[in-house]
């Protein structure tokens, strides 16, 4: 249906994310804003929601040869073999510009081991500049188990991470969607996850007609883009279903103002902007702006109050 | 100054076919101003209900920071896959997505030395605004030209405009001597004695003029481009090649930032595609 714009409902995109007070509820999701600088042409970084790095481990990785990514039907395959420069590179060579821009940072990480984990989140949590700790339980990135499918692992990683990240700076923790989500989601929170977000693309394989090998040099990858928007929504739904008072960021496949609509209206408290970045490096802001707008079409003056609005159940547990 | 890239929604003004090429004038407002010769344009293909997000990414032909449509870009290209198809086919007035400037231009000599360039097909168009700003330093610029067939060649007449000295080879040996810009060039830079060679093709040519730079003594500045650019700004970190730093260090650096044009000397041509045992 078309709205006619409401010139007389004023909207109001700060977001407070688990006490973090955020310009918009627009973030880049991890790895797909270069190291910030990438995006500082196209994007008015005080009004960014936030920036998360690429996942980064303990030592640098150099990842995999190119092809890294290619086009897919409505997104991408990609895999970059987890190429970072290492915490201690971060901290050291990326993260002060950042902080002199006062950009609010996410640092994702990801370890082999609960004792990188614990290492990793407390040099992390620790940094001036930093807003808050990312978990990335996947172990696609740090080459190691893979947390994120089982929740008592989940659990034990968040666990420490929670337990070396000061107070006040907000832990999250990242989830694949899928059968145990909602599983591992509760396990996150249990042990210490103050914001979940939801969640990694799925993996995927694709292969060259002309070479019959895999088009990627590191195999299999991840499946990205607007694609993979409605199994995100589907996914922050079920999370905020079973656990309505915990604040989800939405990921996956958020190119417009009406995408990110859709996260909160699932139950995301903020979103965050990926493979967007590709086509579109000044996606943030805009995607702000055009929910500002879809906001105030529906006579929403503030982003927190489309969350969970979609649901025509009362929210609760089914369980 | 005005520096740095900008987004804007360009449009198509023609495209007119050259040989195996497509020439694509684009109106892009603001990009010509920032232009300097090595730096890309990432275009958006498909139009309005694209589902493509990755760019299709191009060296700069030409930039017109004023004219009758404003601000334009030139592009060559070669209709090989979705999106060049898409871009050689598209009709006047297409609009589309442009990001540009982007990437690092070719480094010019402080003083008037002589220098070859050579390119390979329509991957030799950047080099012509190249060429200008050579000969505005007093430079000697002599071009080598290389292609499959006649037809593959890109530039033989604006060359002759632009060079003291034009050299070109083809494959089948239709015309100019047969052979490649890598068979070619390595008596080329003894000729002229070139103090600095400016290439742009695929990994093996550029590897060949590299290595023919070097025992010539030559400095080389090289543009890779056969390796797709998905987004142009370095975001997506897709275009990796094992690149030597000051510091003597391998790293995996993206094209498209720490390049497109490159120290000749200091990319492992010969592990191209893959990731060096010591990349850091």
């Amino acid at each position: 249906m078309n709205h006619p714009a409401r010139d007389d409902v004023s909207v109001d995109l700060t977001t407070d994310l688990a006490g973090l007070a955020l310009p918009t509820p627009v973030l880049t999701a991890a790895g797909c804003g270069g190291t910030g600088r990438e995006l500082e042409p196209f994007v008015d970084l005080d009004r960014l929601g936030a920036f998360t790095t690429r996942t980064l481990t303990l030592d640098r990785r150099a990842g995999t040869p190119a092809p890294r990514l290619v086009p897919t039907p409505g997104g991408v395959l990609s895999d970059t073999g987890g190429q970072n420069p290492g915490l201690q590179g971060f901290l050291a060579a990326e993260l002060p510009w950042l902080a002199q821009r006062r950009v609010r940072t996410v640092v994702s990480v990801a370890g082999h081991t609960l004792a990188d984990y614990a290492e990793l989140a407390r040099h992390a949590g620790s940094a001036p500049g930093v807003s808050a700790v990312e978990v990335d339980l996947s172990g696609r990135y740090a080459g190691g188990p893979v947390h994120d499918l089982d929740g008592y692992a989940a659990g034990k990683v968040v666990h420490v991470v929670r337990r070396e990240v000061p107070r006040g700076v907000p832990v999250l923790v990242k989830l694949t969607p899928g059968s145990h989500l909602v599983s591992v989601a509760r396990a996150a929170v249990k042990d210490g996850a103050d914001v979940l977000v939801v969640g990694h693309g799925p993996a995927g394989l694709a292969f060259d007609a002309d070479t019959l090998r895999p088009v990627l040099a590191g195999d299999r990858g991840t499946l990205s883009g607007p694609a993979v928007l409605p199994l995100a929504v589907r996914a922050v739904a079920d999370v905020h279903q079973a656990l309505p008072d915990v604040p989800l960021v939405g990921a996956g496949g958020v190119r417009s103002g009406a995408d990110a609509l859709q996260l909160l209206l699932a139950g995301a408290t903020a979103v965050a902007v990926g493979t967007a970045l590709v086509a579109d490096p000044g996606s943030p802001t805009r995607v702000a702006d055009e929910l500002a707008a879809a906001l105030a079409r529906h006579d929403l003056s503030h982003p927190s109050d489309a969350v969970g609005l979609g649901h025509p159940t009362p929210q609760g547990d089914p369980a | 100054m005005t520096t740095g890239p900008v987004q804007v929604t360009g449009e198509v003004l023609g495209v007119k076919r050259v040989g195996a090429h497509h020439q694509l004038t684009l109106v892009a407002p603001g990009v010509p101003e920032r232009f300097r010769p090595g730096t890309l344009v990432a275009l958006g293909v498909g139009g309005p209900l694209s589902e493509q997000l990755t760019r299709a990414t191009y060296p700069i032909h030409r930039a017109r920071p004023t004219g009758a449509y404003g601000g334009t870009v030139e592009v060559v290209l070669t209709a090989t896959d979705r999106a060049s198809s898409w871009l050689a086919a598209a009709p006047a007035g297409t609009s589309l997505p442009v990001t540009g400037p982007l990437g690092r231009p070719f480094a010019l000599p402080k003083e008037a030395v002589t220098c070859v360039l050579a390119g390979e097909g329509a991957a030799a168009a950047p080099l012509f605004p190249l060429a200008e700003r050579l000969r505005e330093r007093g430079c000697a610029v002599h071009v080598l030209l290389g292609g499959e067939t006649e037809a593959h060649l890109f530039g033989t007449l604006e060359a002759r405009r632009a060079a003291r000295g034009v050299t070109v080879a083809t494959g089948d040996g239709s015309v100019g001597t047969a052979g490649s810009v890598a068979d070619v060039l390595p008596d080329l830079l003894a000729r002229t004695e070139a103090d600095v060679v400016y290439a742009a093709g695929g990994g093996r040519t550029l590897h060949a003029v590299a290595a023919a730079a070097e025992r010539h003594g030559a400095w080389s500045q090289t543009m890779l481009t056969d390796l797709p650019l998905p987004c142009g700004t370095g975001v997506c970190q897709a275009c990796v090649v094992p690149l030597v730093g000051e510091d003597g260090l391998t790293r995996m650096a993206r094209v498209c930032v720490e390049g497109p044009v490159l120290r000749g000397d200091r990319v492992r041509w010969a592990e191209l595609g893959t990731v060096p045992e010591d990349a850091r």
